[in-house]
C-alpha cells in the first residue's frame, strides 16, 4: 500500500525528468544518457523480470545463480527503497530463484523489522544508533543534501548562521546577505521527507520554526520551483541538482562550510551536509542476505546507484567473512 | 412483458447497489484508517490547534479546508462562465464545421493529464505570476490551471444539456420574433438549467478532488489565506504531499484529512441536491 503510495506520486516527477531531459540535451550528454539509459534499463529489467521463466537464457544465471534461491524482503527507507527495487531486479535476473520484496515505511521501521526479523534486510537513510549496536549496517550509497539557488543569484556562499536566519525569517532580503536586492523566495519540503531531516539535523532548526514560502513535495519539484523564481533558495540531493544542471537549469550549488557542493565530496565525506544509505542486517543474516548485500556494495551496480542520483562508496562490507 | 422484466430488475439493481457500496466502503475505509488519531486526538483539536506539524503534535486542517474551497470555487467561477458561453456559441453562433472543431478540441482538453497541465502552470504561468510578487506558486496560479482542468466538464455538459433543450421551443421563439441573444438567455438556457447545474456541479466535485496539478502549484503552505496570491494547501495536496513518507499515526492523520475533504464535498453535493429540488418543488 504505502510503496505503491510512493511509486505514484513519484512517477509524475520521472515524467518530468525525462520531458527536460529530452528537450534541452539534444543528442545526450552523459547525465542525460544515464538518466534515459537507466530508464531503459529499468524498463528492460523489467520486462526480463516479468518474463523470466520464459527467458533462461542469461549466462551469468547459469554461471553463479544455480546455487541461490529462496525469497528476500526489505523494508525500511522510502530513500533507498527506489534504488533497492533497482538492484534487486538485477539480482533477480542473475539469480532466477531469487523473489525480492521491496517495501517501503521509513528508515525506523527498516531497522526495528530487521532488528525483530520481520525482514532480511533493512533499509535506512542514516547510521545505526548506539542502542542498535547489535545489528550491522553495510552502506551501499551516500547522499548529499546541497542549497540551491538561482543561477543568476550573485550570493556565493552563506554562512550557518545566515541559512539558519533565512529559513526562521529574520532575514527576508537577499542584500542582506551581499546580494542584490530581492525579496528571499524560502522554499522547504514537506514533513516526512528524507532531505527535510537532513537539512533540520544539519542546521539544528526544529522545523515548526520554520517559515518557508513554498513547501514542495520531492527534489524535482523544488529544482522547478528555484529555478522558475529568482529569489528562491532551497535544499535537494546533490545528484539531482548536479543532473539539472548539466541539462542546463537555471540553478546554482552553494558551498557549505567551504566545501564545493559535489558528488565527489560526497563520496569521500568530506561534504558535512550527506548521510548514508544503508542496508542493515542481523549479526548473523542468511546466505542470501549476505550474497545481495554483497552485491549492493560491488561494482556492478554503480550505474544504478548514479541513476538514482547517489553518490557510489566503497567501503568494507560488514557481512563478508 | 412483466415477467421478462424480472432478469434484468435484478441486474440492475445489483449494479445500483454495488456502486452505491463502494462510497460507502471508501467512506468506511477512511473512517477506520483515522479512527487511530480521531479517538486519540478528538475531533476538535483538528480545528483549534495552532498550526499543521504533524510530526510535532500540531494538527489544524482549517487553513486546508479553506484552500480547498477557496480554489476550487474560483475555478468554477472562472470555468462556468466559459463553458457555458462555449456550449452556446458551438450551438448557436458557430458555423457548423467550426463548431465541429470547437468540440474537438474541448474534448482534447478534457483528455490532458493534470500533471501536464502543473507542469504548464509550474514553468509557465508561475513565472508570470511570479512578477505580481513572490514565488508564483499561490491560490491564483492553482485556480486558474483548475479552472481550464474543469472547463470541459462545464462546456461538454453544458453542451449535451442545451442539446436536449426541444427545437420546438427555439422555433417557436423565433417564430415570436426573438432575437438570437433572447432565445438563448430566455428560453434555451432556462430550458437547459438543471443539465447545466449539473455539469457545474459535476466540475466543482472534480475540482476538489484534483490533486497533482495543485500540488504543484499552490505553494503548499499551510496558512489562513489572506489574498488570493498566498500560498495554500489543499486537502489532498496534504495527502499526497506527506502520505508517502508518513509513518504509523502520521499516516492516520492524513486520512483525517480525506475524511474531512469527503465530508466537505457531501455537505455541498447534498446542500446543493436539497436546494435545487427545493427551486424545483416551487416552480
Amino acid at each position: 500500500m504505502k510503496s505503491m503510495n510512493t511509486l505514484v506520486f513519484s512517477l509524475p516527477w520521472t515524467v518530468i525528468g525525462r520531458t527536460v531531459i529530452g528537450r534541452t540535451v539534444i543528442g545526450g550528454t552523459v547525465i542525460g544518457g544515464t538518466v534515459i539509459g537507466g530508464t531503459v534499463i529499468g524498463l528492460a529489467l523489467l520486462a526480463l523480470s516479468l518474463g523470466c521463466s520464459q527467458n533462461p537464457s542469461n549466462v551469468n544465471a547459469d554461471a553463479s545463480g544455480s546455487k541461490l534461491s529462496g525469497r528476500l524482503t526489505l523494508t525500511g527507507s522510502s530513500t533507498v527503497a527506489p534504488l533497492a527495487m533497482e538492484i534487486a531486479r538485477r539480482f533477480e535476473q542473475l539469480h532466477s530463484g531469487v523473489r525480492v520484496d521491496v517495501q517501503t515505511g521509513g528508515s525506523g521501521k527498516g531497522i526495528s523489522d530487521a532488528h525483530a526479523g520481520i525482514a532480511d534486510i533493512g533499509m535506512a537513510s542514516r547510521s545505526l544508533k548506539p542502542d542498535e549496536a547489535d545489528l550491522r549496517s553495510n552502506q551501499i550509497a551516500a547522499d548529499g543534501v546541497g542549497l540551491i539557488v538561482h543561477s543568476s543569484n550573485t550570493v556565493s556562499e552563506l554562512t550557518r548562521q545566515q541559512v539558519i536566519a533565512i529559513y526562521t525569517n529574520q532575514l527576508n532580503n537577499w542584500k542582506e546577505v551581499g546580494g542584490l536586492d530581492q525579496e528571499i523566495t524560502v522554499v522547504h519540503k514537506a514533513e516526512g521527507r528524507a532531505t527535510l531531516e537532513v537539512f533540520l539535523e544539519h542546521f539544528g532548526i526544529d522545523n515548526p520554526t520554520v517559515k518557508a514560502d513554498v513547501i514542495v513535495g520531492d527534489n524535482q519539484h523544488c529544482v522547478k520551483t528555484v529555478a522558475g523564481a529568482k529569489g528562491a533558495i532551497g535544499y535537494v540531493s546533490i545528484g539531482t541538482a548536479e543532473a539539472d544542471i548539466d541539462a542546463r537549469v537555471p540553478i546554482r550549488l552553494l558551498p557549505l562550510d567551504g566545501i564545493q557542493a559535489s558528488s565527489a565530496n560526497v563520496a569521500s565525506g568530506d561534504f558535512p551536509m550527506s548521510r548514508p544509505l544503508n542496508l542493515v542486517t542481523t549479526e548473523s543474516p542468511s546466505q542470501l542476505a549476505v550474497a545481495f548485500v554483497q552485491f549492493c556494495q560491488s561494482a556492478d551496480v554503480h550505474d544504478l546507484v548514479k541513476s538514482q542520483y547517489f553518490v557510489p562508496v566503497t567501503s568494507e562490507s560488514n557481512v563478508a567473512k | 412483458m412483466l415477467r421478462n422484466d424480472l432478469p434484468l430488475k435484478i441486474v440492475t439493481r445489483t449494479l445500483a447497489i454495488l456502486s452505491a457500496a463502494i462510497v460507502l466502503l471508501v467512506f468506511g475505509f477512511l473512517v477506520r484508517e483515522s479512527q487511530p488519531a480521531l479517538s486519540q486526538l478528538g475531533f476538535t483539536r483538528f480545528f483549534t490547534d495552532a498550526s499543521w506539524h504533524p510530526l510535532s503534535g500540531q494538527f489544524n486542517l482549517t487553513p486546508m479546508i479553506v484552500a480547498t474551497l477557496l480554489t476550487s470555487v474560483g475555478a468554477i467561477v472562472l470555468a462556468a462562465p466559459l463553458g457555458i458561453a462555449s456550449a452556446v456559441f458551438v450551438h448557436f453562433y458557430a458555423p457548423s464545421s467550426l463548431a465541429i472543431w470547437h468540440r474537438r478540441f474541448i474534448e482534447l482538453l478534457a483528455g490532458i493529464p493534470s500533471v501536464v497541465f502543473g507542469l504548464w502552470g509550474l514553468v509557465v504561468l508561475a513565472p508570470i505570476i511570479a512578477q505580481l510578487g513572490g514565488s508564483g506558486q499561490n491560490l491564483l496560479t492553482a485556480t486558474i490551471v483548475l479552472g481550464l482542468m474543469v472547463l470541459p466538464t462545464v462546456a461538454m455538459l453544458s453542451d449535451t444539456a442545451i442539446g436536449w433543450v426541444p427545437q420546438d421551443w427555439v422555433h417557436g421563439a423565433a417564430a415570436l420574433g426573438m432575437q438570437r441573444w433572447a432565445i438563448v438567455g430566455k428560453v434555451v438556457l432556462p430550458g437547459a438549467r438543471r443539465g447545466i447545474a449539473a455539469g457545474v456541479m459535476l466540475a466543482l466535485t472534480r475540482a476538489m478532488g484534483e490533486t497533482m496539478a495543485v500540488l504543484m502549484l499552490a505553494g503548499n503552505i499551510v496558512e489562513m489565506p489572506t489574498s488570493l496570491l498566498s500560498p495554500g494547501r489543499t486537502l489532498n495536496a496534504n495527502i499526497a504531499l506527506e502520505l508517502g513518507y508518513a509513518s504509523a499515526s502520521h499516516r492516520s492523520v492524513l486520512f483525517v484529512s480525506g475524511l474531512i475533504l469527503m465530508l466537505v464535498v457531501s455537505v455541498i453535493v447534498i446542500g446543493v441536491s436539497r436546494w435545487e429540488g427545493r427551486s424545483n418543488g416551487g416552480r
